[in-house]
């Protein structure tokens, strides 16, 4: 755990202390149960107790506190599987800041901070992440063109999308469709066609707007996949240490012990890698290369712990009664997002220049 | 993350920096830039010229060998901020230490946490110096992860132990002066029989034995000691007391096998550079071998979480004040990367990646070869990467043991 400041340990333990109470994995088979998005009650606290702004300026409603304070919060909603769309909404926020104007910013950062307005990215053109390129076209402030995986799409009432000439704010309205799509994760996603959709462009954030807006998602899904890893890793060593065969506790298994050792050192490299990448956002430094790291690490790892957590937890961990599957299959969910690892260790390679 | 304290520029720390520089250009001549320090080496001694003993005595005079040491044993008693300039200053200067080996990495500091005053006296000055070798007397032939279960004896005739019994895995054993060893002086109790002592290499009845190893090199050795006389003086803290002291040198090994100058510096030259000197690049300017490519990005991507966690770890253990948990994982993960990045290397020279003397090869790619060869014994030394697991899961994530 990196070494906090008073401001980043208070927010932290307060999100552990709400997860915990207020929004358990019990809370997130309800929601899932009934069908629906997310808790509608448990958003607007997330907006009370400030979450929605924690990376907006002052001046635009939020707090300013910064990214590893915003990753702290998703790290916590991630080990309890919350299911909110503050990770999508924090991100079109990111992008409006660095790339929106005096005007874009005033119309829509104090609604995101407040967390009466639902932002969200629509980037990618195919079934899987391809880097900051899309064909979809923009004609006299009129975009037209499909995105066939959008993240909390149902939820949002603004979206940033990646088009062939820039990054533009779509409100939804006229000119806008979703169609459901319901991955193995049962988040909200939808594909989302825009028909003549009105757009205003993100004219400010120079050539590298979609990649740096990009970063900030790796990153920040990296913190919700350190949650996730994290409490499949900790649930796990709890069942170990409780299940009896043999006339043996389980964890005291060599075989097991060796096991868990070794996820535990690849889950503290990639704890160390995803708040390196909260913290080269928040002072600017390598951000390509930090987010690279962090989200490939993520990906890797949180892949091998999800597997071992079903192994190790045996036939239990098959039942949709157990929770440690739905952290699977939101698993592969965020591991398709943002780049695989595959595309982020290509990316490495042309960042340092082989 | 970085405190208003350790950015705030310190009147006092810009004139220590300044005596560095001067001393520096007064010491260190341009002709030892690059070269190394011949104790640090498990490959073995080099005699020193006359340049590398008065750079030598130059650093001891200061203590600035062991620049954290206390003055009164010949240290150069300068708090972290000022080793760390020190330390900022040399490598700008291209200037390396002279005054290591294991008497400085790992022995050292145990005898200043538990040695007696007369004890101090004795044998830190001389390792402050760079005057004196040690070497470990640990592992033996039917104890070595078990390491509780060695057998040497040291049996107490009054005013001075009788030692018997075999140690292997000595390193640098054919060169050193005096041996820091554990010795069992009592059988009835696996660990509290333990008692930790210091032997002079030279005493009658220590016969060292160089080990060949794959690599061809000798850097180990058996060391027989038969009948050997060791003064009571020599014992370090109380009888029985050995495994406690012995378990807090292997900490300080452990944390040189990981965070060591030797790994740090290990990707100093790019894989991808080497690779494209051998492979060549695609018309996009890519590596031509796009397998290579992918595994040499994940190797630098492994590495650079790895640095970025021993980074962690310091910064752990000093808002803490002790021992981060992480630190425990870092001698795993440090091994592996370096045997891997080694094996890496192999396959990205082919044949030329596997000469083992003679013609046509570079002495890099002869030096590498044994590297890598030698480099199979870092899962294994200093605690195996199957012991270090254990270590994690009993105490970090408190699986206990069958009952």
């Amino acid at each position: 755990m990196a070494v906090l400041n008073e401001e980043q340990t208070m927010l932290r333990d307060m999100a552990q202390e709400w997860t915990k109470n207020e929004s358990p994995v019990t809370a997130w088979r309800k929601v899932r149960d009934e069908g629906s998005n997310f808790d509608p009650a448990a958003w607007s606290a997330m907006g009370e107790m400030g979450w929605t702004g924690v990376i907006i300026p002052e001046e635009f409603g939020g707090s300013d506190f910064g990214w590893m304070s915003l990753g702290l919060v998703v790290e916590q909603l991630g080990k309890t599987l919350t299911a909110s769309p503050l990770v999508a909404s924090s991100l079109a926020a990111g992008a409006i800041i660095l790339g929106g104007s005096q005007a874009q910013k005033e119309a829509f950062l104090p609604r995101l901070a407040s967390g009466e307005l639902v932002g969200t990215l629509a980037f990618d053109d195919g079934p899987r992440h391809s880097g900051a390129v899309s064909t979809v076209a923009v004609s006299e402030g009129k975009l037209t063109g499909t995105k066939p995986f959008v993240h909390e799409a149902e939820s949002a009432g603004l979206f940033v999308v990646l088009a062939s000439d820039g990054v533009y704010l779509v409100e939804k309205g006229a000119g806008v469709t979703l169609s459901d799509r319901e991955l193995t994760d049962m988040r909200d996603h939808a594909e989302v066609t825009f028909d003549g959709a009105a757009a205003e462009r993100l004219a400010d954030g120079g050539d590298d707007l979609a990649e740096a807006i990009l970063d900030r998602a790796r990153i920040l899904t990296g913190a919700e996949m350190l949650g996730m890893a994290q409490h499949v890793f900790d649930e796990t060593l709890d069942y170990l240490k409780q299940r009896t065969q043999f006339n043996q506790v389980l964890s005291t298994f060599q075989s097991l012990q060796h096991r868990m050792a070794e996820l535990f050192t690849d889950l503290e490299l990639m704890r160390t890698a995803v708040e390196a990448g909260l913290q080269a956002l928040d002072t600017g430094f390598r951000v390509p290369e930090a987010a690279c790291l962090a989200k490939s690490r993520a990906n890797d790892v949180l892949h091998v712990i999800s597997r071992q957590g079903i192994q190790l937890h045996g036939g239990i961990g098959m039942t949709d009664e157990y929770d440690v599957g739905f952290y699977l299959k939101r698993a592969r969910v965020l591991e398709a997002s943002w780049g695989n690892s595959g595309f982020l260790k290509d990316r490495h390679a042309k960042l340092a220049g082989y | 993350m970085a405190t208003a304290a350790d950015t705030r520029p310190d009147a006092d720390l810009d004139a220590f920096r300044a005596e560095v520089k001067s001393f520096l250009a007064a010491s260190f001549p341009d002709s030892l830039k690059g070269k190394g320090n011949a104790l640090r080496s498990v490959e073995g001694p080099t005699d020193e010229t006359a340049e590398e003993t008065a750079w030598r005595t130059a650093m001891a005079e200061r203590g600035w060998g062991t620049p954290t040491w206390p003055k009164e044993y010949g240290g150069g008693g300068l708090s972290k901020q000022q080793a760390k300039v020190l330390q900022q200053e040399m490598a700008m200067a291209g200037a390396w230490n002279p005054i290591g080996g294991m008497g400085v990495m790992m022995f050292g500091p145990t005898l200043l946490e538990y040695g007696s005053e007369a004890q101090k006296q004795e044998h830190i000055p001389p390792i402050t110096r760079g005057e004196i070798r040690w070497c470990q007397g640990y592992s033996e032939p039917n104890a070595g992860s078990d390491l509780a279960s060695l057998q040497t004896s040291a049996e107490d005739k009054g005013d001075h132990y009788l030692v018997n019994g075999q140690k292997t895995w000595t390193s640098g054993g054919q060169w050193a002066d005096k041996c820091f060893c554990l010795v069992r002086t009592d059988r009835s109790d696996k660990h509290k029989g333990i008692s930790f002592l210091l032997i002079d290499m030279d005493s009658p009845g220590v016969e060292v034995k160089p080990i060949t190893m794959i690599s061809g090199m000798s850097p180990f050795c058996e060391t027989f000691f038969t009948d050997v006389k060791v003064p009571k003086a020599n014992l370090v803290g109380e009888e029985g007391q050995g495994w406690t002291i012995g378990k807090r040198l292997l900490q300080h090994e452990r944390t040189n096998i990981s965070g060591g100058g030797a790994l740090a510096s290990l990707n100093a030259q790019p894989l991808s550079k080497i690779a494209e000197h051998y492979i060549g690049t695609d018309e996009n300017g890519r590596l031509a071998d796009p397998e290579m490519r992918v595994k040499i990005a994940e190797f630098e991507m492994a590495w650079n979480t790895f640095l970025l966690t021993a980074r962690r770890a310091m910064e752990e253990s000093k808002a803490k004040g002790g021992v981060s948990e992480i630190s425990s994982i870092l001698k795993n993960v440090g091994s592996k990367l370096g045997q891997q990045r080694a094996e890496m290397l192999i396959e990205i020279m082919g044949f030329r990646g596997l000469g083992w003397e003679g013609e046509g090869f570079t002495d890099k790619e002869l030096k590498h070869v044994r590297g890598w060869l030698f480099g199979k014994a870092t899962s294994i030394y200093g605690g195996s990467t199957e012991i270090q697991n254990n270590i994690i899961a009993k105490r970090i994530l408190g699986m206990l043991d069958h009952q």
